[in-house]
């Protein structure tokens, strides 16, 4: 076994790595960039190496200062993990030249798995179906059509050149191929001056499912299930699951088949993960291989129990793969959420800074954190927003989604935006519940972005009767402060009423001690037991029997209670003051529609309009960098700039005003 | 004897109608409550002893003979906040506008007066539409009468006022002599002189949100100590406020329980001072993360934000908090932080809150219109309000301590009981690079050699271990432990006594 390793990669993955090094007795070498310096990774490690500026490009993605770095610390082989340099032919020949090991596949499955239609001419070869279509240039409607019904309809007709759902139609017969043709391609060109369609079978209700494979080098390839990654906002993998709610026995033994001749057609070793595309009647279809981990995999190891990156370990150590597949049996559900930095409220921009707090979910059976940042650590701009996987095992998926549900609920995390709120709304929704999955569910359950109206309605009894203990508490407590005149200590009445937006609800305790105790509302009586105590961010107890957990954060003279991804101001007023609090008048916030507000922290770059100017909905007013980013800001109604208080050039806080219309 | 008791019952409703229904709701119409009503949320519940309910004014002039209301448009009295005695005048704005007439004036001397003879503080509800006119200069003297009263109690018990309604003219004087001016948004101003007579005299055109509301003050002004969004929010946070202060000048202050172990560590710190010295960082997290709880109760939060100050308890005991921002202005000191700090810095040596002071300043801040707006002078307050004041003093330097505000920041030199430094802390005379093209000079035009210069320089000072070898520093401390090393401090402090020469009084900067 090889005596130390080195990971070529940064935040949860390499910790994820080096655990289970840590684990087989391996010792770790890391590797960071400035940017990096503290970060969790490099603490863990045995010994860390600077290889370069922050950007990616300057570091990690420095296939030589990576080899340099394994030279000066002997390590003996590299863990690439996922991104950066995992799936690069040249660094795993380059690293094979300087007689290091790559845990991961040879050059040769890299470099056929890294081109698409490479790829999809090996899955022709090895048997595995890909998604029926036409990838030459078409001369004409005629063509078209006679492509479109030899296909079979539906069909997706495609730019070339498109992206972001520019040129492309799907056509259910003979017309629209016709139709959709010449739309298609006059779009391409408007769009991507470039006129070349493509026609291929358009696939109805896809899920996206994957196969994990693993294989040594001699010779003996196992598929260890499939995952469902299919809810994805942007292509970007949001949560995934193991096994798939959608495959049955059968199909997973097919696909499962199909993925091991794929891997054998490039004599693969160590990981890697055959993705498919599934249609509503389980017909699947080849979409890529990716020779490398996935971020996903924690859900299959932990209905499978195997360590994946152990095996990655020791099959690039010549080891022999002793897992046969018989031996490969899936127990109960996985689920995986990806925490990232971004703000589900805004369009999920990325959301940068200091981590002011960050609580993890306490591990166990049910419950696994892979982080990368800490408690004080400094989200970058750099690199992907991703900061945390959060996974849960349960018996069954119904448990595996409560499971996840507590665990997002225990999640504490202050100083930036993170999309916590965002997945709990997903693990709430019915569609989801239910596993009736595609890969528009996000869009489709989302057509306007995300709002609170996604959040479920929770009963609000639960934080009702927290808030009102929360507050009887830190009033006994103030009652005990010393000085008090003896004999004339505050008498704590029973009878509170908590106060949520402006609804009013008269509640009655009894039994209280600290947090605990019972709280009657309305009719319903529901004793509450917690060992919360005063200042603690989260309120962990039972409510009526159930377990709850509730994080709390003192705002003003009331509570800012989260829960289920919601968050609720709850008021506990005494009787008196409640009365007099209906006197007080309701305030509009003010009216923010007159000001362009800056989304993001960033730099202002340009600002394309003047004082005085008259602008028109959709006109660009300004742009903003952040996160190497140019973020375009567009006039959501017509109107007069009135004033522009920051010139190109200035950084911005987020919600600074960029302009003032009249 | 029923009959008599029948009478007192009837005057009492009288009272407690005051200036009639009709008034009342037109007070709650404007989203104010009425002066009894914020005695109920300021008090304990049934803890309102009222005084002078059936004093009426003497006035006779104008008609005035006829017009008299029981209590003359002032409440007056005593209660408790979480047990401990407050006295009270709350204003009421529905009897003749809440205005001062000499009755009204003796209403509130007489609480005043209690309340210095058994050490406890005053809270004044302002809501006045000024003086009584009808009474002419009787209702000045009541005015100057309580001015006095207020020197007089200063430094002897907490005075607070809350205004929640108009405060014009010379009415202005007596919150502006007590130790914290609250005010509520949108329904309270505070002015000299009004809208109409600015107009008149500057032909300025102002309204009286934008000349005296609660914003102005709190931000512009600096008049005001905090805002809050209304009547009741107002007093409950009044009451947590008072939770924090003795009774009076020969008390400690109180202390509530608390579960937050005095040893709790915090390793977030130790991230919290960027590496590049010219980013910023918030120096709220580092008061949050250190205080019982995470509870700190901020004064005029809006108002020289280069300066925090505030409130919060150490095992369960009050201090009050000083600190630099480098969030904004990099966390100098001009006119209005030194201001601002240096008045806090007296009121907690007046009640014996020992003082916690954070430091990253990176100096005064420069300019022609702080030179012309006296930052000699303003600046001179901070230094002479540190330097006099006996309290425990305890100070830490996060980062930057350069030049004179190094020596203002409660610094050794003027009697700091303990100053600690974080590892990341420069204490020099100014910035590597200022110090080395002075002293440097001759070489300004050779960058290599400057570099060196500077690396050089900042060898020397960038970091604590020069002052802590002088002896300036008593020891230098891990982030992690800030909170322990605190407490431990200010429980060893618990007994210092300290006293200035005699003296009739000092001669502060004003």
């Amino acid at each position: 076994m090889f005596d130390k390793i080195l990971i070529a990669n940064r935040g949860e993955i390499a910790c994820r790595v080096i655990k289970t090094a840590r684990k087989m007795g391996v010792k770790t070498v890391a590797v960071y960039s400035d940017a990096d310096k503290n970060a969790l990774h490099v603490e863990m490690a045995d010994e860390a190496v600077h290889i370069g500026k922050p950007a990616s490009a300057k570091s990690y993605l420095r296939a030589d200062r990576i080899i340099r770095a394994c030279k000066k610390t002997k390590a003996q082989a590299v863990h690439p993990g996922y991104g950066f340099l995992s799936e690069n032919k040249d660094f795993q020949l380059a690293l094979k030249k300087a007689g290091i090991a790559f845990i991961g596949p040879n050059s040769k499955a890299i470099e056929a798995m890294g081109d698409k239609i490479t790829s999809k001419k090996l899955a022709g070869k090895a048997g595995v179906p890909t998604v029926p279509g036409h990838m030459g240039i078409i001369k004409d409607t005629d063509e078209a059509v006679k492509i479109a019904k030899e296909i079979g309809y539906p069909v997706m007709l495609k730019a070339s050149a498109g992206g972001g759902g520019k040129g492309m139609r799907v056509a259910y017969n003979n017309a629209e191929a016709r139709e959709g043709f010449e739309r298609a391609t006059s779009e391409a060109k408007s769009s991507f001056g470039d006129d070349r369609v493509f026609i291929e079978k358009f696939v109805e209700q896809p899920r996206h499912i994957e196969i994990q494979i693993l294989a040594d080098s001699h010779g003996h390839c196992i598929y260890v299930g499939e995952r469902e990654c299919s809810i994805q906002r942007r292509h970007q993998k949001v949560i995934e699951e193991a096994p798939s709610p959608f495959i049955d026995e059968k199909t997973r033994k097919a696909m499962g088949k199909q993925a091991v001749a794929m891997a054998k057609a490039v004599d693969y070793v160590s990981a890697g993960t055959v993705e498919f595309i599934v249609d509503a009647k389980r017909n699947f279809y080849f979409l890529e291989m990716n020779t490398r981990l996935q971020v996903e995999h924690p859900v299959t190891e932990l209905i499978t129990g195997l360590d994946l990156v152990e095996w990655m370990i020791r099959v690039a150590d010549g080891e022999k793969l002793t897992v046969k597949q018989s031996d490969v049996k899936l127990n109960g559900w996985a689920m995986e959420s990806r925490i990232y930095a971004e703000d589900p409220y805004r369009n999920f921009l990325p959301s940068t800074g200091r981590l002011v707090s960050y609580r993890l979910p306490e591990e166990s059976k049910h419950v696994r954190v892979d982080t990368g940042v800490y408690e004080g650590g400094e989200i970058s701009m750099f690199y992907d927003p991703m900061v945390a996987k959060l996974c849960t095992w349960g018996k069954t998926r119904k448990q595996a989604i409560a499971h996840m549900r507590d665990a997002l609920d225990h999640y504490y995390i202050r100083g930036i935006s993170h999309n916590i709120p965002f997945l709990a709304s997903v693990m709430s929704k019915k569609r989801f519940v239910d596993g009736k999955l595609t890969t528009n569910f996000i869009a489709e359950e989302y057509p306007d972005g995300f709002s609170d109206k996604d959040l479920p309605a929770d009963d609000p009894v639960p934080l009702i009767a927290v808030a009102a203990l929360i507050h009887r508490a830190y009033s006994a407590r103030a009652g005990q402060i010393s000085g008090s005149l003896k004999g004339h200590e505050i008498r704590l009445s029973n009878h509170w009423v908590v106060d949520i937006a402006g609804k009013q609800r008269a509640v009655k305790i009894s039994d209280a001690n600290c947090a605990s105790g019972s709280v009657k509302i309305g009719r319903r009586k529901i004793t509450v037991e917690s060992d919360w105590t005063y200042g603690e961010p989260l309120f962990n107890g039972t409510v009526g029997g159930d377990s709850v957990c509730v994080q709390v954060d003192r705002n003003g003279i009331g509570y800012r209670l989260s829960h289920n991804g919601a968050h609720v101001e709850a008021t506990v007023y005494t009787a008196r003051d409640a009365e007099l609090a209906k006197l007080m008048p309701h305030k509009i916030p003010p009216d923010m529609s007159r000001f362009l507000l800056s989304p993001m922290p960033g730099l202002l770059v340009a600002v394309e309009v003047t004082v005085g100017q008259e602008v028109k909905a959709g006109e660009t007013l300004a742009i903003v960098e952040a996160m190497k980013m140019e973020n375009v800001l567009k006039a959501e109604r017509d109107g007069t700039v009135k004033v522009i208080p920051e010139e190109a050039g200035a950084s911005l806080a987020v919600d600074q005003v960029i302009m003032e219309f009249e | 004897m029923s009959a008599i008791v029948q009478k007192l019952e009837e005057k009492r409703a009288e009272a407690r109608i005051g200036g009639g229904q009709r008034r009342i709701d037109a007070q709650h119409k404007k989203g104010k409550l009425t002066a009894r009503e914020r005695i109920d949320v300021l008090f304990d519940e049934g803890s309102f002893e009222e005084w002078d309910m059936f004093v009426e004014h003497r006035s006779v002039d104008f008609g005035m003979a006829e017009q008299r209301v029981p209590g003359d448009g002032v409440i007056t009295g005593y209660g408790t906040v979480n047990g401990r005695p407050m006295f009270v005048f709350s204003q009421d704005f529905t009897v003749f506008g809440g205005s001062l007439s000499e009755s009204h004036a003796k209403k509130i001397l007489k609480v005043m007066e209690k309340a210095m003879q058994v050490g406890a503080p005053v809270i004044g509800l302002n809501d006045s539409g000024g003086a009584r006119i009808q009474e002419g200069v009787a209702s000045l003297a009541g005015y100057a009468d309580v001015f006095l009263q207020n020197v007089m109690a200063s430094g002897v018990v907490p005075q607070i006022s809350m205004v929640m309604g108009p405060c014009a003219g010379g009415a202005v004087y007596s919150p502006a002599m007590t130790d914290f001016i609250f005010m509520v948004k949108d329904s309270s101003y505070m002015y000299v002189t009004g809208p109409d007579v600015v107009k008149t005299v500057t032909h300025e055109v102002v309204t009286h949100e934008e000349l005296g509301g609660a914003m102005t003050h709190a931000s512009k002004s600096g008049v005001a100590d905090g805002v809050f969004e209304n009547d009741v929010e107002a007093l409950i946070q009044l009451r947590r406020l008072l939770d924090f202060f003795p009774l009076n000048n020969k008390e400690k202050p109180p202390v509530i329980p608390t579960t937050d172990p005095a040893d709790r560590d915090d390793f977030s710190l130790d991230t919290l001072v960027p590496e590049n010295p010219n980013k910023p960082y918030d120096m709220k997290e580092l008061i949050t993360k250190m205080v019982d709880e995470g509870d700190f109760f901020e004064i005029a939060e809006h108002f020289a934000k280069n300066m925090i100050i505030g409130f919060a308890r150490m095992e369960g005991q009050p201090v009050g908090i000083v600190a630099n921002q480098p969030m904004v202005l990099a966390g100098c000191l001009d006119i209005e932080s030194s201001r601002k700090a240096a008045r806090f810095v007296r009121f907690c040596d007046c009640f014996s809150i020992p003082l916690l002071t954070l430091v990253d300043v990176p100096g005064f801040m420069p300019g022609v219109d702080q030179e012309y707006g006296g930052i000699i002078k303003h600046g001179a307050k901070l230094l002479f309000a540190f330097a006099e004041a006996t309290v425990p003093k305890i100070t830490l330097i996060t980062r930057k301590a350069y030049g004179g505000a190094y020596d203002v920041m409660n610094s050794k030199h003027i009697r700091g009981d303990i100053n600690f430094a974080w590892p990341t802390a420069e204490i020099a005379v100014m910035g590597a690079k200022g110090a080395v093209e002075i002293i440097f000079r001759q070489d300004i035009g050779d960058p290599k050699k400057i570099e060196a210069r500077t690396k050089e320089y900042e060898e020397n000072f960038a970091n604590p271990f020069r002052a802590a070898n002088l002896g300036f520093i008593d020891d230098v401390i891990k982030p992690h432990g800030t909170r322990r090393r605190i407490c431990n401090a200010l429980a060893m402090l618990r007994t210092k006594d300290v006293r200035n020469p005699w003296k009739k009084h000092g001669n502060i900067p004003l």
